[in-house]
């Protein structure tokens, strides 16, 4: 069992291999994205019941709390891509962290922005600078200053090495958005499905909201390969595996 | 020590130190990152007296007076505790109403929390509005959210001793 992981990782650590499995499985994750986000599109707007509290408000649920959750997943598996790259100094992990950061970004900025537009008539105010936003907001400068770092180095190891211990030094920042909303009085509401006791949602809404977050993390997955595909051809465009490619084509 | 194993402490370092600064900064920081006092904050005379601050607590039921020829509106605020009474001029959001979550900004004077601006907070339930009539029903009242100073509800005193 080790060893069948330790020799798949091994296969996807080579960009060659990587190139290949990943332009077999991209069609696939982006066609169950699709399918699990039209799925839950349908039942959340269409026929998920109205909240007792929010009437139809609530339904931008669907879309802001699937996003909110990617931008911190995707920090942390940016994070995780990075250091793998930084310490056994893996090419396909640093592609995959660099290509992690715009889809992470735009993620965290659809949160915000979708946040900010249910904000103004159930709060009444787009903005406030309590806890969970400002913390949300802090991981979008994150993910830039990643990107401008690696952006402002022209040595791609270099700036991998450099991105990498900011990569690193900004996950302490996803506790602190998780745990905002417990540790301070804010203005946003605390966690209604990521509690320890049953989540605090109806199971009619609950079910497209679960369909949006699989949806989600599937179209994750097939851009990140796809990014990261891109950044390996071109990374590598003076080896022969690329050149063969090339010439087949 | 390998190269290998040099830049793995190094990574372990980081994390580690980053997080204790963070911890220790957020604790020293920690009055500062209230976005609101409660109503017994104020009784206890936490709250700044001179600059305006935020106040967050229930809509008093029963409380809410609405001026007949303006927006001025008077309510109390409470968390079970202590209450007081807010005076505020302007558009209520939408969730605004009797025993709903708000928070305010502004200053007392004479013994009056006047407001210049006022938000709704809502909870973290989503259920359909036959759900919450059929549990109404079941409950008799509506319980004060420990948030605000109530009791903490089983689940929430759970959560707590974990």
């Amino acid at each position: 069992m080790f060893k069948t992981i330790k020799n798949w990782f091994h296969l996807m650590g080579s960009p060659r291999s990587f190139d290949r499995i990943a332009g077999k499985i991209i069609p696939w994750l982006i066609a169950i994205f699709t399918l699990l986000t039209l799925t839950g599109l349908y039942l959340g707007l269409v026929v998920a019941p109205t909240d007792y509290q929010q009437g139809e408000s609530y339904r931008i649920i669907y879309i802001h709390v699937p996003t909110a959750w990617m931008s911190m997943l995707i920090y942390v598996l940016m994070a995780i891509a990075a250091t793998v790259g930084l310490i056994w100094r893996i090419k396909v992990a640093d592609a995959i962290a660099s290509a992690s950061a715009p889809i992470g970004a735009a993620f965290t900025f659809i949160a915000l922005v979708t946040g900010s537009l249910w904000g103004k008539p159930m709060w009444g105010t787009w903005w406030v600078w309590d806890a969970r936003l400002t913390s949300e907001l802090i991981l979008l400068f994150l993910y830039f200053g990643y990107m401008a770092l690696q952006a402002a180095i022209d040595e791609p190891r270099t700036a991998a090495r450099a991105s990498a211990l900011l990569a690193i030094v900004g996950v302490v920042n996803i506790p602190i958005i998780h745990y905002s909303v417990e540790w301070w009085n804010t203005l946003h509401q605390g966690a209604t499905v990521t509690k320890i006791d049953k989540p605090s949602i109806d199971i009619s809404m609950l079910v497209p909201l679960l369909l949006m977050t699989f949806g989600f993390k599937f179209y994750y997955a097939g851009a990140v390969l796809a990014r990261a595909r891109g950044l390996l051809l071109e990374r590598e465009q003076n080896t022969n595996w690329v050149k063969e490619i090339i010439a087949n084509d | 020590m390998r190269r290998r194993q040099k830049r793995m402490v190094l990574a372990l370092l980081v994390v580690m130190g980053v997080g204790a600064a963070a911890t220790l900064g957020l604790r020293a920081f920690k009055e500062n990152l209230l976005y609101f006092y409660s109503p017994s904050d104020i009784a206890a005379g936490k709250a700044p007296t001179t600059q305006s601050y935020r106040v967050g607590g229930l809509v008093g039921v029963g409380s809410l007076k609405r001026d007949e020829d303006s927006l001025k509106v008077s309510f109390d605020l409470t968390d079970g505790a202590s209450s007081f009474a807010v005076q505020y001029t302007g558009i209520l959001p939408d969730l605004f109403r009797e025993g709903q979550g708000i928070v305010a900004t502004g200053k007392m004077q004479n013994n009056h929390f006047v407001a210049s601006e006022i938000l709704a907070k809502h909870d973290e339930n989503y259920m359909p509005p036959e759900v919450s009539d059929a549990l109404k029903r079941a409950e008799g009242t509506t319980a004060m959210p420990h948030e605000f100073g109530g009791p903490p509800t089983a689940t929430e005193a759970e959560e707590k001793t974990q």
